[in-house]
């Protein structure tokens, strides 16, 4: 990735290559997350639904792997807004 | 602690031209960004420690007691975390005490 188009000596930039750098780097973001999401569902749900690899996935396999995914995704969303909601009572606790 | 952590956690922005003259509104932004990424690796480390405690067969959705099982677990891990990092704290106020 090439930062450096939007980047003229003294640091200031014009808002458009703001606006791009900004935009690449929430991308770049959202990437990365995606990718550690899938990882993560990979590695459990292989553990999960399959007990003795044979030669393909086979049918059971296959809806087990569907349905671990969503109970993932389900999981992943539930601990996120417990979480939030915890660090919301912290930060108020402090205050 | 490690005495380079701090200097490695920056390394990339090093490349920058003039780190004083950084613009506010992207050193901001990137302050801001970075938070939101930590917060996100968080969740993902919580739903890995959650998912491997409460969820055994995953069924066609979650049951109400596995989604009580995930919130407890969220909730009891940072109260484990916030335990351990007081109590450390007061070991190493003792120890420096003693010195």
């Amino acid at each position: 990735m090439d930062f450096s188009s939007g980047l003229p000596a003294g640091g200031k930039m014009d808002s458009a290559s703001k606006e791009q750098l900004m935009s690449q780097v929430k991308q770049q973001i959202a990437l990365a997350n995606a990718q550690e999401l899938l990882q993560k569902m990979s590695e459990k749900c292989y553990k999960k639904c399959i007990s003795k690899p044979g030669t393909t996935l086979d049918n059971s396999e296959q809806k087990c792997i569907a349905m671990c995914m969503d109970r993932y995704m389900d999981t992943w969303n539930l601990v996120s807004r417990v979480y939030g909601q915890r660090l919301q009572r912290e930060s108020s606790r402090m205050s | 602690m490690d005495p380079n952590f701090s200097k490695r956690a920056t390394m990339s922005f090093d490349s920058l031209p003039n780190k004083d003259e950084v613009d506010p509104e992207v050193a901001s932004f990137i302050q801001m960004e970075s938070q939101k990424a930590e917060l996100q690796a968080q969740v993902h480390k919580l739903a890995d420690v959650c998912w491997e405690q409460c969820v055994d067969r995953p069924r066609d959705k979650l049951d109400s007691r596995t989604e009580t099982c995930v919130s407890n677990c969220v909730e009891r891990f940072i109260d484990t975390s916030l335990t351990i990092a007081t109590r450390f704290q007061k070991i190493l106020q003792g120890a420096a005490g003693s010195m």
